[in-house]
């Protein structure tokens, strides 16, 4: 297996890093420029970014926010919201992504996925996934920042989403995320599970034991917002607590 | 004295990005689309994203494949990265079978579906793997990766494919994934190439870049 990737999460809105609840009640945090230096300095694996508002206005905004980072983050980069053609997704790599997370625009049209996937390589095309609890282990997938229903069950929409053409999985649970409850593990287990590609756990990540069981629960990646940006955990203290735990990470 | 990196631009992604790890590194780069101006570079970098076929057939289309292998015979540095690494091989397997440059004996496939104990793992590999000195080396003195900043270097990767060269003389690294050792980099000479992101990987694949702008 690879080694475990610890990945903050960014979500934007208009010039700012905002921090939410459930996607919701969102908070100015400041300058994202200065987050993502930040993390990159203290060993970051990879950053996300999500325009968190691109689905309600049918774009995505973040390219310069991108090709600043860009000129001083010296590892992947990941950006969704609002993506919704070949040529969007082209854009959004030309500005300094690595790869573009896709979720309202793979719904309605899944071709898409195959599109992206054969110009720039499945590699670079994760499927964004936003998933609501609507009873014991059954989950939906839903758009829109988590506004909008789709009727499709979130595990057999990955497994579709993989067969088109998705490298990877950004997994978001709507119900844990910004609560720091934890991860919800049953939910990365059962997407894990039914799928060869890896898998980005986000949402609801409050101390590093939660870190941990989302490792335990198949996550081949974890994602958090909330601690690193309160400052209540440093990256490198998560990646000493994890080897500690005895899972694979990268040494800096 | 300023070192001279030439990207040649052949219309897929993730140039720009290569691009600014040179300039951080103080090289003077140079993002080229015309023939003449990458076959008279100093250091020539072929970087790499997306799908084999479409980044050959963009290649061979504007008569770059003549310009590398024209470059590679004179001597100077050649850096591939990724699937600019990839197609310097005979052929590749991704979505079809589709022919390569043919500049090293070899062809890209799959990464194993299955370790080598018989369990699934992950396809695409992706993510922070170590380097480690292939069988037929002793060690990586004197090449670009003796710049990087320990002995045993992690270095990021993206890719579905790997190359699987012929001769084990032009392999310079390699990762283990799954108990499968994976070519992670090839050298023979001047023709230098990497599966991993040096760009992507943070001071040590910087390190790397910069070793190849001292050669």
């Amino acid at each position: 297996m690879s080694n475990l990737r610890i990945i903050p999460r960014l979500d934007i809105k208009g010039p700012n890093l905002i921090k939410g609840v459930r996607l919701e009640g969102l908070r100015v945090m400041g300058d994202p420029q200065e987050f993502a230096v930040r993390y990159y300095e203290a060993g970051a694996d990879e950053l996300v970014y999500m325009d968190i508002v691109a689905s309600l206005y049918g774009r995505n905004n973040l390219s310069d926010i991108i090709s600043r980072a860009a000129d001083q983050v010296f590892i992947p980069i990941t950006v969704g919201g609002g993506i919704r053609s070949v040529e969007d997704a082209r854009h959004i790599l030309r500005s300094g992504a690595d790869k573009v997370a896709i979720n309202t625009a793979a719904i309605a049209r899944p071709e898409l996925i195959t599109e992206v996937a054969r110009r720039f390589g499945s590699q670079a095309m994760v499927l964004s996934v936003e998933a609501k609890q609507i009873a014991a282990g059954r989950w939906e997938a839903y758009t829109d920042n988590g506004r909008e229903r789709t009727g499709l069950d979130v595990v057999e929409w990955v497994q579709r989403a993989v067969e088109l053409g998705a490298g990877e999985v950004l997994l978001t649970s709507v119900d844990r995320e910004g609560t720091r409850k934890g991860f919800e593990t049953d939910l990365i287990e059962a997407v894990s599970r039914k799928t060869g590609v890896p898998v980005i756990a986000s949402g609801g990540m409050g101390s590093i034991k939660d870190f941990i069981s989302a490792a335990k629960s198949g996550a081949d990646a974890i994602s958090m917002a909330d601690v690193l940006h309160y400052g209540r955990m440093t990256i490198p203290e998560i990646r000493m607590a994890a080897r500690d735990a005895g899972l694979p990470v990268r040494l800096t | 004295m300023t070192s001279k990196v030439t990207i040649l631009d052949y219309g897929m992604c993730n140039l720009l990005n290569v691009a600014r790890a040179f300039q951080v590194l103080g090289a003077d780069v140079l993002v080229t689309d015309d023939a003449a101006t990458a076959a008279a570079a100093e250091r020539l970098v072929v970087p790499g994203v997306g799908a084999f076929k479409d980044s050959v057939d963009e290649v061979q289309g504007r008569g770059f494949d003549q310009v590398i292998r024209d470059y590679v015979a004179t001597g100077r540095p050649f850096l591939g990265i990724c699937v600019g690494m990839q197609m310097l091989f005979d052929a590749s397997e991704e979505f079809g079978e589709h022919r390569g440059l043919g500049l090293l004996p070899g062809r890209v496939r799959g990464v194993p579906a299955l370790t080598t104990e018989g369990a699934p793992q992950r396809v695409p590999h992706i993510g922070w793997n170590h380097l480690v000195v292939p069988e037929a080396r002793r060690s990586w003195e004197g090449t670009f990766l003796d710049n990087c900043v320990d002995e045993s270097p992690s270095v990021y990767f993206v890719h579905s494919f790997a190359a699987v060269p012929e001769l084990e003389s032009d392999r310079l690294a390699d990762c283990i994934y799954g108990g499968h050792r994976l070519c992670a980099a090839v050298q023979r000479d001047n023709l230098m190439a990497v599966q991993f992101h040096p760009e992507r990987s943070a001071r040590q694949g910087l390190g790397m870049l910069q070793g190849f702008m001292q050669l």
